[in-house]
């Protein structure tokens, strides 16, 4: 049977060739991987911490516990406040690099993505040593007869939230960069040609033309919050926990990967259920691929 | 009439590229003013400096006698409709148009009669709740330009606004705009590249050449009395004789050209020894069978080229220069490698000064060192 080019798409080996390779990975590295944790959310340890393989629904239950509760809340606040903060000061960030012309346009560009080549655990530790009572602040402070004492700046929540804006601005300057480049100059100089001033030019033009970045900005930086446990480990010092710092604890010292795996479970349904609702409002799909 | 817009000695240089040179330019209220010139001659960076998104390097710019210098675009009583029409892509028809009257706090009640009176003027009645890209290259134009209108503003700038429409919309479009701007007795200041374009539509030309204004006049002062050479072969098809004045007798100028003699009509401000270029349009041309007087052109025919409604024809010279005349279909006219002698009526050819009577006169009086 001859098989004409036109039919290539629909059927045979080329389509197993070409798709095959990537779903074996997917397969092997994440499905698998996957089923594992979930099985294992449902199974329970002995007093030898070894792992039961025996259907419970008790880690379930325990995740209702009021500490772990106290947990969930105050990862959202941290997620909220880090995602608002980094909404703040990379929107105005963002417009600057896309409006400045070439030479120095690359030099902005190069700020952002530079901290992309360093490993963020130094980075953060670095802001322990920078901030810390006997650190570089502190004593440039002292020295400067600013302050007679060291102030105590780590580990607390707001400390924790700066880290984590540290960390994570460079996935709110990128999409956000992409949507102003992608606004129309002229769009502006119609708005202020038709009376607008530069504020109402803001708020009526650029703002909603810009909302798709914003939002896949917010899912990049809010979803990963809740699992950042070095930021809140280093700078929380166990003040500023969230889901990700359970998580960890569970599968490190605590030993109860059952829990953990539970853990691990919610936290994957609340990223899906983030993902459904930002794609409820119209948010688009590629500038996630980011 | 009075001068609505006045542009006295404008400069405008981006980095090293002097984009508009010195220019002078007075627009009369009511008038339908077309800039004129291929790509990057200044015309839509003059615009644009009149609509307030550019500041002019040097000059001044008066807007209804107000020095408009720095205000920012909305201060100004002047709208744009851009050559891409911008408009806002997540508004509807209703609110992009409604956009300017929002802006000035215009009360709702006033905003919807007002914009269906705009609807009902660009023919768009019924598509209030689309959005722009529901909307053909013709309808967005029209929206384009009811956005800017509603606002009743003094003078209305565009910018190209026909480039994208394919040939038979753009005639349409033409017209429309003409009547639009008739009925309004709005001052257009209109940019464009298409000269039969600026011909059709425009009170009078300003044609642009590397940021200076050649000629600014009515379309058949431009035609018929081109004032540089530039202005005479972007206008149209001409022939263009460069040569030195031999004499000037009461107003007819005989010329020393490279083929020997011509003739052409002087308005009084050339002078015998002068350099200067000759134009001649096609349809003025004329062949004869035996030579001329005051012409020593010698020519054979070369070529037919039939357009339909006219016939051209290309004669080649004793210098191997071409020129090319044109005739209505249906007279009768040598055949081809027939010998003719081309010649025409003295105020058919117009004289034009060049800038290459400053050059020679600079080399012939340049002292030779001793």
């Amino acid at each position: 049977m001859k098989k004409s080019k036109h039919e290539w798409k629909s059927n045979g080996l080329p389509a197993l060739v070409t798709v095959g390779p990537v779903a074996v990975i997917l397969v092997f590295l994440v499905v698998l991987p996957l089923m594992y944790v979930a099985v294992m959310s449902f199974c329970s340890i002995d007093s030898y911490y070894n792992v039961v393989y025996k259907f419970t629904l008790r880690n379930y239950a325990q995740l209702a516990d009021p500490d772990y509760i106290h947990i969930y809340l105050q990862s959202i606040l941290i997620a909220l406040l880090t995602t608002v903060i980094c909404v703040l000061v990379a929107y105005p960030f963002a417009y600057l690099i896309a409006r400045t012309k070439s030479r120095n346009k690359n030099l902005l560009y190069m700020l952002v993505i530079i901290p992309f080549w360093t490993n963020s655990l130094i980075r953060i530790y670095g802001w322990r040593t920078f901030l810390g009572t006997n650190g570089w602040l502190n004593n440039a402070l002292i020295k400067l007869h600013m302050i007679s004492e060291p102030l105590d700046m780590l580990f607390n929540r707001g400390t924790t939230v700066l880290g984590m804006v540290y960390c994570l601005i460079p996935f709110m300057v990128l999409p956000l960069y992409s949507s102003f480049e992608k606004l129309d100059v002229n769009l502006l100089e119609a708005s202020a040609d038709l009376g607008a001033t530069k504020l109402k030019t803001l708020k009526e033009i650029i703002i909603p033309l810009t909302a798709d970045g914003i939002f896949s900005g917010c899912i990049m930086i809010f979803i990963p919050c809740l699992g950042y446990f070095f930021v809140s480990d280093i700078l929380g010092g166990g003040n500023a926990d969230v889901i990700g710092n359970l998580i960890e604890r569970q599968f490190q010292s605590g030993n109860n990967w059952p829990l953990g795996s539970a853990l691990s479970i919610i936290l994957i349904i609340i990223t899906l259920l983030l993902v459904k609702a930002y794609q409820k409002i119209g948010g688009s799909m590629e500038s996630l691929a980011l | 009439m009075t001068d609505i817009v006045e542009l006295k000695k404008v400069n405008k240089v981006f980095g090293t590229n002097h984009v508009v040179s010195d220019l002078d330019l007075s627009v009369k209220e009511g008038e339908f003013l077309t800039l004129l010139g291929s790509s990057g001659c200044g015309k839509t960076t003059t615009l644009r400096m009149v609509a307030g998104f550019e500041e002019p390097t040097s000059g001044s710019i008066m807007v209804e006698g107000e020095a408009v210098g720095n205000k920012e675009p909305f201060e100004r009583n002047v709208n744009t409709v851009f050559q891409s029409y911008a408009l806002f892509p997540h508004m509807t028809i209703y609110d992009n148009i409604a956009y300017g009257l929002k802006m000035k706090k215009v009360k709702k009640s006033d905003i919807a009669q007002r914009v269906g009176e705009m609807l009902e003027m660009v023919q768009l009645q019924g598509y209030e709740n689309r959005y722009p890209t529901q909307l053909s290259g013709g309808q967005k134009q029209r929206v384009a330009i009811a956005r800017a209108l509603i606002n009743r503003p003094r003078v209305l700038l565009l910018d190209e606004p026909l480039g994208a429409l394919d040939m038979k919309l753009r005639k349409q479009m033409q017209l429309e705009l003409k009547r639009l701007q008739k009925k309004l007795n709005i001052t257009f200041i209109y940019v464009t590249h298409d000269q039969e374009e600026a011909m059709t539509m425009s009170d009078r030309i300003g044609i642009m050449h590397d940021g200076i204004l050649d000629q600014l006049g009515t379309p058949s002062e431009i035609y018929e009395h081109p004032a540089t050479r530039f202005v005479a072969t972007f206008i149209g098809e001409t022939n263009i004789f460069d040569g030195a004045i031999h004499r000037i007798d009461k107003s007819i100028a005989s010329v020393d050209i490279e083929n020997g003699l011509i003739s052409g009509q002087s308005d009084g401000s050339f002078d015998v020894g002068e350099y200067i270029a000759v134009s001649v349009r096609p349809e003025k041309m004329k062949l004869s069978k035996a030579p001329v007087e005051g012409f020593s052109l010698e020519g054979v025919v070369k070529d037919f080229i039939y357009i339909g409604s006219v016939m051209k024809c290309i004669v080649a010279l004793q210098n191997g220069n071409e020129i090319r005349m044109e005739r209505l279909a249906g007279e009768v006219l040598p055949g081809i490698g027939e010998k003719v002698y081309p010649y025409w009526d003295a105020q058919s050819a117009v004289l034009i000064h060049t800038k290459a009577d400053t050059v020679f006169k600079t080399i012939e009086n340049a002292p030779l060192a001793v």
